[in-house]
């Protein structure tokens, strides 16, 4: 799993990366209660807008974390957004890409480099 | 922390939004609130009613007739009839006491100087805090405290003692919950409210869920859902001008904007304040246009606060509609972001309120 300094995580598995918000994310956003997906097919830019987050605070932008085309997204979430807040990082995920270019993966912080990033 | 009117206050506590939320509606929820101004309106010549009678010119209730130890809702009006601020006024024995929007309460004092400067001195309450305590426990919490409280009806208010000092307490919030205000001397404050949550069953109550219960409750946010540009009449606040101030009372008019507000009162408004329940789950919040077809150019309103309800367990909203379209039950359509949500307009409050109307 590899993370974003926009606070997503993303792993790879064939080329497709499935793409969710980190714990630490959901910590600041409170409770969630909605979650706009991409549309299945959509072509992401890289930094581009793929999501919103809904809290009880306020609606937050989540961001392609690379470009690709969205091949699934977590249809969970619309009758169970607190996915995310309970599991973000497994059942609440959001979307899989397929990437343009999977060899970009390799260049986001691991885990520990996220931390360290957060703290 | 949040910047809120001037002053640093949390959004949330960390129960969190959510859990404040559900505890102010299940037990009791507690709230600081002292950033709000608290004036005093003194009467030069002694007497409460003169007072009562100056206040009048600048504000469309009536407060003359208002009983010692009452206590009212009321609007500062600008001569266009729009809102200046909305306020809470309560008559005491040598005074009359009001509580006042933090961010409007410099703009409040310099109107009740210019207004009423002459027949009563405006006193800025310095050195007070201000509590509240809203929730259907609020009662029993606070009258271990102060068992007074419990004889006191809704709007109620009353000057009482504890620990030895003076407290000023009003059986009313804005949580559309039974419920009690405070006032404490600074140095007491912060034991006060440590003795409230040591009750068990409170919890301290931030911003952010201060704001979803107004908002279930129908209640306007000074700033978003009324402003110098909105009429009492289409905020759907004639209920905050009483019969001797309107047409045909003792005191018909005579407080700035009577013209246009009396004349709305009688024909209406080409707008009006609606409560709009979104069919789905994305929250419409302020500023979300509202139309009145899935496609069309027919912007008919504005959402002016909106976000999700926890007791409902669904989005909800308000804002204002063309007259026309303004009757529950109405289909209109939401946008967010780039797509266009069904919404049903709704009366308000989305939430039943509990007020304490009579003694027992």
């Amino acid at each position: 799993m590899k993370f974003t300094d926009e606070h997503e995580w993303l792993s790879l598995e064939d080329g497709i990366a499935t793409v969710g918000i980190t714990e630490y994310a959901v910590s600041q956003l409170g409770d969630i209660v909605f979650v706009e997906l991409p549309d299945v097919g959509a072509e992401l830019e890289a930094g581009g807008d793929a999501a919103v987050v809904e809290s009880v605070k306020a609606a937050s932008d989540v961001y392609a974390p690379l470009a690709g085309v969205v091949t699934e997204v977590n249809e969970g979430l619309a009758d169970e957004p607190t996915l995310v807040n309970d599991d973000p990082q497994g059942e609440g995920w959001f979307f899989r890409i397929k990437l343009a270019d999977p060899s970009e993966y390799e260049g986001f912080m691991d885990e520990d480099e996220y931390r360290a990033f957060i703290s | 922390m949040v910047p809120f009117a001037g002053y640093r206050m949390p959004v949330q506590y960390p129960a969190g939004i959510l859990s404040e939320h559900h505890v102010t509606r299940g037990w009791a929820g507690l709230f600081d609130v002292s950033h709000m101004g608290q004036v005093r309106i003194w009467p030069k010549s002694g007497s409460v009613p003169d007072a009562a009678h100056a206040l009048e010119t600048l504000i469309p209730s009536d407060i003359v007739g208002l009983a010692e130890g009452r206590q009212r809702y009321g609007l500062f009006t600008t001569p266009e009839g729009g809102l200046v601020d909305d306020l809470m006024i309560s008559t005491r024995p040598d005074h009359v006491f009001l509580v006042v929007n933090a961010s409007r309460k410099h703009v409040d004092l310099a109107l009740l100087e210019s207004g009423i400067g002459r027949d009563c001195e405006v006193e800025l309450v310095e050195g007070r805090s201000l509590l509240a305590i809203q929730g259907p426990d609020a009662e029993a919490v606070l009258s271990r405290l102060v068992p007074e409280v419990s004889a006191m009806n809704f709007m109620d208010s009353l000057t009482l003692t504890y620990a030895g000092t003076e407290i000023w307490v009003s059986r009313s919030g804005y949580t559309g919950e039974d419920g009690f205000e405070v006032s404490v001397p600074d140095e007491l404050a912060a034991g006060f409210a440590g003795d409230l949550l040591d009750q068990g069953g409170v919890l301290p109550v931030g911003l952010g869920a201060r704001d979803s219960l107004r908002l279930e409750a129908g209640l306007c946010l000074y700033g978003n859902d009324i402003d110098e540009t909105t009429s009492p009449v289409e905020a759907g606040l004639s209920w905050a001008i009483q019969k001797a101030r309107r047409a045909g009372g003792p005191r018909e008019g005579g407080f700035p904007g009577d013209t246009r507000i009396l004349a709305e009162m009688a024909e209406g408004t080409g707008r009006r304040r609606v409560g709009i329940r979104p069919l789905g789950r994305v929250p419409m919040r302020q500023g979300a246009p509202i139309y009145g077809s899935e496609t069309g150019d027919d912007c008919i309103g504005e959402v002016t606060s909106g976000g999700f309800g926890p007791t409902v367990g669904a989005p909800i909203a308000m804002g204002y509609v063309e007259a026309g379209f303004a009757s529950a039950g109405t289909r209109v359509y939401g946008q967010v972001r780039t797509r266009r949500y069904p919404a049903e307009l709704q009366a308000l409050p989305f939430v039943r309120t509990r007020f304490k109307k009579q003694k027992g």
